[in-house]
């Protein structure tokens, strides 16, 4: 099988800035605060995912996890190293799709497929399957600012999951969705996933990420600290050596749980 | 940096990143999201072969005003939606972009014919128009593009869409907004005798090359400042109160010509305006073909009328810089090369994007 994403080597930092206003900046200066300071998002990390890997991403909040996944998606570039991936790459990452709050859903759309990688010819086909999975009702033709962040949620993965991607980045975005709607996505992942679709799971809960994966990732303030099979990597997360005891009743747990 | 950064947010972590206790916020965050998502059985039967025909490629956009072009159904749609979202919630629509410049045009010639600045100048009005129509565009192009990047910020960060597709969509909503202009100042001077010759047509292409790539440049340097300090949009503004002045429309280039000898230096600065090189050229294409009829010539050269050949020979003093042509072409491939570091400039900052939107 072909390899679907090459992550090598890949560094993140961020330049956080204190003051964004001149008079700010000079205030601080003169106290001789710092003006910026430097962050690593992501340290070294290396790995590679052959196509049709699902992969579940996982690791307490401000590890990095849509960081990467941004990585992937090319909408940021690393500071060092580089990121390689083949085919059409879709997804839903952080808060949300990337809809303008002016324009209507339907606009958005278009507007979205488009970027995504999808024609005219492709986005009229699919649009009444998109709607559809959406099932945003009426408000499709209302501007996205009065949406709820579930519907603003279902409209952005109904596209995404529409594109016919090669690769699919899911953030844990879904999670603001109702139950029934998620109970789709996940359906429907997969559906993709069987299909060949290399898949990008972040998720905190875990019997979700045993379902859909076949390999975890953990990472620890930017630190990519476990690559393997899914069980070992949530043990590896929730479990100290230091708390050798617990194991057994993990183990019985996980178990069960399978 | 790392160290410094976790002492701020009040963590303790190992080299590995490991931080204390986080066996135990693992759990806790865990069990706090173990129902967010659903379960899904995994389908059974092999999973598919799926055979991907594309090569291992970063995939971050490559940028360049290339790859912009490659798309033109994407950069339609983001066009269209700078145009919609201008007139959202106004009930006159496009109107607006003219009522301003015609407010505007009408003051300047009320103000310069009380001035009495175009007395002996054949067909002001068209003078005046051509350098307004010019000016719009500029402008129009500069502040809309450097406005189009933070405007956008939702699809910037969250989408992966070569950059300078918001600048060129800004551009090409200036080149919409202009055209109707266009198509009036044509009737006018159509209506006035306009005869353009062939020295006409190229000088008004390179004219209109030079104003495009010129102000491409500019709109595409000044998107990316401006989304890393909001300041810039200000200073564009600003700027653009001056650029009436800053060419030859209220007032006859010959006026400017004269003041070459007592200052030269001034001079060359003035010349050096790419916006004003291109007016003079559009005034060589619209304006100047309409002055040179017997009519327009009488005041000047009535006295030669037995004597059609001297008469024929006789021009107005009407003057444009002899250099035009030379000028023109040296600033066009200067402006290429401005076109061409912007667009390296552009994407040097757009990887600092993320951090500053
Ligand atoms: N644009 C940005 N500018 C500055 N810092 C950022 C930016 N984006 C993310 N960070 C920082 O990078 C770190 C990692 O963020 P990231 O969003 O990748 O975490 P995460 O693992 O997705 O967390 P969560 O589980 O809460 O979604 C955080 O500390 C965050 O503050
Ligand atoms: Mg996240």
């Amino acid at each position: 099988m072909a390899t679907s994403i090459v992550v090598e080597n890949c560094t993140k930092e961020f330049t956080l800035y204190y003051h964004r206003t001149m008079k700010a900046m000079a205030t601080a200066a003169v106290r001789r605060q710092p003006l910026r300071e430097r962050f690593t998002a992501l340290n070294d990390i290396s790995f590679t995912v052959e196509q049709g890997e699902s992969v579940g991403l996982m690791g307490l909040n401000g590890s990095g996890k849509s960081t990467l996944l941004t990585l992937i998606n090319g909408v940021m570039t690393p500071d060092k190293g580089k990121v390689l991936t083949r085919g059409r790459i879709a997804g839903l990452i952080a808060t949300g799709a990337g809809f303008h709050p002016q324009m209507t859903g339907r606009e958005n759309l278009f507007l979205n497929g488009a970027i995504l990688g999808m024609s005219k010819n492709e986005l009229n086909r699919k649009f009444d399957e998109i709607v559809e999975f959406a099932d945003i009702g009426r408000f499709l033709d209302t501007p996205v600012s009065h949406y709820s962040s579930g519907m603003y949620a279902r409209l952005g993965f109904a596209i995404a999951i529409h594109v016919d991607a090669d690769i699919f980045l899911a953030d844990e975005v879904l999670a603001v969705g109702d139950k029934p709607f998620k109970q789709k996505c996940v359906t429907k992942m997969q559906e993709i996933r069987q299909q060949g679709t290399t898949i990008f799971y972040v998720s905190h809960a875990a019997a979700s990420v045993r379902s859909m994966c076949d390999r975890v990732l953990c990472l620890e303030s930017g630190h990519l600290n476990f690559d393997g099979p899914v069980d070992e990597g949530i043990r590896y997360l929730q479990y100290d050596e230091a708390e050798e005891g617990l194991e057994a009743t993990i183990d019985a747990e996980l178990g069960a749980d399978i | 940096m790392a160290r410094a950064a976790n002492k701020r947010q009040g963590a303790q972590t190992d080299e590995k990143g490991r931080r204390k206790n986080a066996a135990k916020r693992a759990r806790a965050l865990a069990d706090r999201k173990a129902d967010a998502m659903p379960v899904a059985p995994t389908m059974t039967g092999p999973q598919l072969d799926r055979h991907v025909d594309a090569e291992l490629v970063s995939p971050s956009p490559k940028g360049g005003l290339k790859e912009v072009l490659a798309n033109p159904y994407l950069l339609g749609l983001i066009t269209k939606r700078f145009l919609a979202a201008q007139y959202a919630a106004s009930v006159l629509g496009l109107m607006w972009s003219y009522v301003q410049p015609a407010l505007r045009f009408l003051t300047y010639f009320m103000l310069m014919s009380l001035l009495r600045v175009h007395d002996g100048m054949p067909n002001f009005a068209l003078h005046l128009f051509v350098g307004m129509v010019a000016v719009h565009y500029f402008s129009e192009t500069w502040g809309g593009a450097t406005r189009s990047i933070w405007q956008n910020r939702p699809l910037v960060l969250k989408m992966r869409v070569p950059r300078e597709t918001f600048p060129v969509a800004a551009m090409i909503v200036a080149a919409v907004h202009t055209f109707p202009q266009v198509v009036i100042l044509t009737i006018a001077a159509i209506s006035v005798g306009w005869k353009p010759d062939f020295a006409a047509f190229g000088y008004g292409g390179l004219g209109l090359l030079l104003l495009m790539v010129f102000s491409a440049a500019l709109g595409l340097l000044f998107s990316a400042l401006n989304a890393m300090y909001k300041d810039f949009q200000n200073i564009v503004t600003t700027l653009m109160q001056f650029m009436h002045f800053l060419v030859p429309m209220i007032y006859p280039f010959s006026m400017i010509y004269r003041l070459r000898i007592d200052h030269p230096v001034m001079y060359e600065i003035y010349m050096a305006n790419p916006v004003t090189q291109a007016v003079l050229m559009f005034q060589r294409f619209f304006w100047y073909p309409t002055i040179e009829n017997a009519d327009t010539k009488m005041p000047w050269c009535g006295h030669l009328k037995g004597n059609p050949e001297a008469f024929a020979n006789c021009h107005i003093p009407v003057e444009f810089p002899p250099d035009m042509l030379v000028r023109g072409l040296i600033t066009l491939a200067v402006s290429f090369v401005l076109l061409w570091l912007a667009q390296r400039i552009f994407k040097k900052f757009e990887t600092k994007f993320p951090e500053r939107l």
